[in-house]
């Protein structure tokens, strides 16, 4: 029951936690503390340098990104199964092989498709 | 979990299945060669056939069990699913193939994503453990999310998908939170064997069990859309090209009752009283908005939605009677659903025509003077979703009624049959509108031979199970002895 | 050993957020995101689960969902993407073609 149970092993990564914190804020917060405050329009641009800012602070990605990204997703977390099977591959034998072959086989399907669309080209 | 427990003979129980899936692959590598979309059209349609041949055979031969570690049952029940649902996937083609000329988006790709979703289905019919269930929803979710958003440069189409994508990824979420809580207190995801562990660790009373099965419930109820967790149905029926609002108001929503049926049946069985304590008040609701929101409707298609959901509601009646002879009739209503349904929209698609949508209820405005073959049919369709006899749907209906009242649930049966006679208002309008009204444009019926041969089968179909009932009653009857 | 009750707080505590997440927030990209929170509380629950009970099945289910989540993720981008294109919002409010 929680209340009952005090995970003594589990300290360090909570100290950890809290001097990470700390080390983070402080900065920040004797910067607040200490600074003067004084707020003209020059020095609330971006780049007091003078140089003024070009375009939006969020630029857009080109579509191509996502694309990847997704094809990158989707043939990455297959590998998930890979691990298993590996590990287990001595005790599945042939069954288990040719489960994989199949599933890869599939997989290939997928690939041939996404290259013949023109999926993998950049222009 | 013995490996030696793997009977690879016995992996023949899911030749129906693997035939199915290898179809649609190969569909992807013929679409990249192949220019004609008829050609995969026509091997989509001869594949699925081979399929149900398949499957006919294995049902001929008189073999029944598990396969894949007792994951996967091959039995009655299962099967009379899987045949509405290969009935489904060629009705589903034969509609499609004009009208997606029309609509510009005729892809190779569209008819083997019907062939996955379809094979998604069949898993969930088949499934006895709530991993593979989980395994083939989503495999039947995933490919409908993009045929329902496959007319890609239509904006209604986006986000149809878009909102049909979110709503669905957010119940199965719930869904697989009530199987993690029901595998927790149970100590196993197969169907059977939670139902004795119920017995066994005495779960029956216990909340947290309770609230896993309302999860189990709540995500069902997506995908059957129930009143509450309806929100997505009637804009995804009306942006989802016409082919696909027909598949995905048949396919789905059976597999999703077969699958519901199972996990209420053989997991929470013993919870009986619990489950249809909550089915009920799910059930009225649905009838009642499904049926109202209707009549308010002006979109053929937005109506036809929301009188699939009100259908939900008649069907989930035989689930909650708790009898075989329920389920039995629940099977039935979702096989003349399935025609009626599909007639249904194979005439709506006709009105379809190159710049003309044909989508509002005022286009059937006195369609019977420019096209009396057409005009009958739809008026045998909407008799029959209304349930008049002599047409299926009153058979359906009436045998869904007397199993509940069998069951004890005459209050229950009194209430949907009032909304039953609601429902005649808006489908008799469409009739109404057709025969009553003169014509204000000239309408134009898109026609193809595949098109004419549905209406011409789910007409039939209609009729003659409006007029031999026991056909299908008793073929429902006999897929559900071994259940 | 940390208690199975904690786990399951745990996971109690991110579906929740998950759900609120979904509920409340108005941006798509943000929606989604708690989509896979979802998901992965019932990983954390799952996988709980299956170490208490000393038994496989939940690693299993946990392994497909992982999967299916990649996939699910690749097409609701998509579907995003093609939307996108059509009508450049991705603020929930602004959707709003198809209602009655």
């Amino acid at each position: 029951m929680p209340g009952t149970y005090i995970p003594l092993n589990y300290l360090p990564v909570l100290i950890i936690l809290i001097v990470a914190t700390l080390v983070g804020l402080l900065p920040l917060l004797l910067g607040i503390i200490l600074r003067p405050k004084r707020y003209y329009p020059l020095k609330l641009t971006p780049y007091e340098s003078g140089n003024p800012p070009v375009g939006e602070p969020q630029s857009k990605f080109s579509v191509r990104f996502y694309i990847i990204a997704m094809l990158f997703v989707v043939f990455d977390v297959e590998a998930v199964f890979l691990y298993p099977w590996a590990v287990a591959y001595d005790r599945i034998g042939l069954y288990g092989f040719i489960e994989m072959i199949i599933f890869i086989f599939i997989l290939l399907i997928g690939y041939i498709y996404v290259w013949e669309k023109k999926a993998l080209e950049w222009e | 979990m013995e490996l030696n427990k793997l009977d690879l003979f016995s992996i023949r129980l899911i030749a129906p299945e693997i035939i199915l899936i290898s179809i649609a692959l190969i569909l992807i590598l013929l679409d990249l060669v192949i220019k004609r979309k008829e050609t995969i059209a026509f091997v989509g349609v001869l594949g699925t056939l081979t399929a149900a041949y398949v499957n006919y055979k294995l049902c001929a031969m008189g073999w029944t069990g598990s396969t894949l570690l007792g994951m996967f049952a091959f039995d009655g029940y299962a099967n009379f699913f899987k045949l509405i649902f290969y009935i489904n996937i060629i009705l589903t083609i034969f509609i499609s193939l004009r009208y997606m000329v029309l609509e510009e988006a005729s892809f190779g790709e569209y008819y083997s994503l019907i062939l996955f979703a379809t094979s998604g289905m069949m898993f969930m019919a088949s499934a006895v453990d709530l991993i593979v269930l989980y395994v083939g929803l989503e495999l039947m979710a995933l490919s409908t999310y993009i045929l329902v958003g496959i007319t890609r440069r239509q904006v209604r189409s986006n986000e149809a998908a878009l909102k049909y994508f979110f709503l669905g990824a957010f119940s199965s979420a719930f869904l697989l939170y009530g199987i993690s809580l029901t595998y927790g207190l149970t100590g196993t995801t197969n169907l059977k064997e939670i139902a004795s562990a119920l017995q066994n660790l005495n779960l029956l009373e216990n909340p947290i069990l309770f609230l896993g099965m309302i999860l189990v419930i709540a995500a069902f109820g997506f995908k059957i859309a129930l009143v509450p967790f309806h929100m997505w149905a009637p804009d995804a029926y009306e942006g989802a090209p016409t082919s696909i609002t027909s598949f995905m108001s048949i396919g789905p929503k059976a597999a999703a009752f077969a699958a519901l049926g199972r996990v209420l049946f053989d997991a929470f069985g013993p919870m009986h009283v619990q489950w249809s304590s909550i089915l009920i008040p799910l059930s009225v609701i649905t009838m009642a908005a499904g049926n109202i929101i209707a009549i308010a409707q002006t979109n053929i298609k937005r109506m036809l939605a929301y009188s699939s959901i009100a259908h939900a509601g008649y069907a989930l009646l035989g689930i909650i009677a708790g009898t075989h002879g329920g389920l039995s009739s629940m099977m039935n209503y979702m096989a003349i659903y399935a025609f009626m349904n599909i007639g249904a929209f194979a005439v709506v698609i006709m009105l379809r025509s190159k710049g003309f949508r044909g989508e509002e209820l005022t286009d059937y405005e006195g369609l019977a003077k420019s096209h009396p073959a057409a005009s009958a049919l739809m008026l045998i369709f909407m008799f029959s979703l209304t349930g008049i006899p002599p047409t299926a749907g009153f058979i359906a209906k009436f045998y869904i009624f007397m199993e509940a009242i069998n069951a004890g649930y005459t209050p229950l049966v009194i209430i949907a049959v009032i909304f039953s006679a609601i429902s005649a208002f808006f489908y008799l309008r469409v009739v109404m509108y057709m025969y009553m009204k003169e014509p204000k444009a000239h309408v134009t019926l898109s026609t193809s031979p595949a098109i004419f041969l549905t209406i011409a089968v789910t007409a039939a179909v209609t009729l003659i199970l409006g007029l031999f009932p026991s056909l299908l009653v008793e073929l429902a009857k006999m897929s559900i002895a071994g259940f | 050993m940390v208690p199975l009750s904690w786990y399951i707080m745990l996971s109690a505590v991110v579906f929740s957020i998950g759900v609120i997440g979904f509920l409340t927030r108005r941006n798509l990209i943000i929606v989604f995101i708690s989509v896979e929170l979802m998901l992965n509380a019932a990983n954390i629950s799952l996988v709980a689960f299956s170490h208490y009970l000393q038994s496989i099945k939940g690693q299993i289910m946990v392994f497909f969902i992982i999967t299916v989540a990649a996939a699910e993720a690749a097409i609701g981008l998509a579907i995003l993407i093609a939307f996108y294109r059509n009508n450049p919002t991705i603020k929930v409010d602004e959707i709003n073609l198809l209602k009655g």
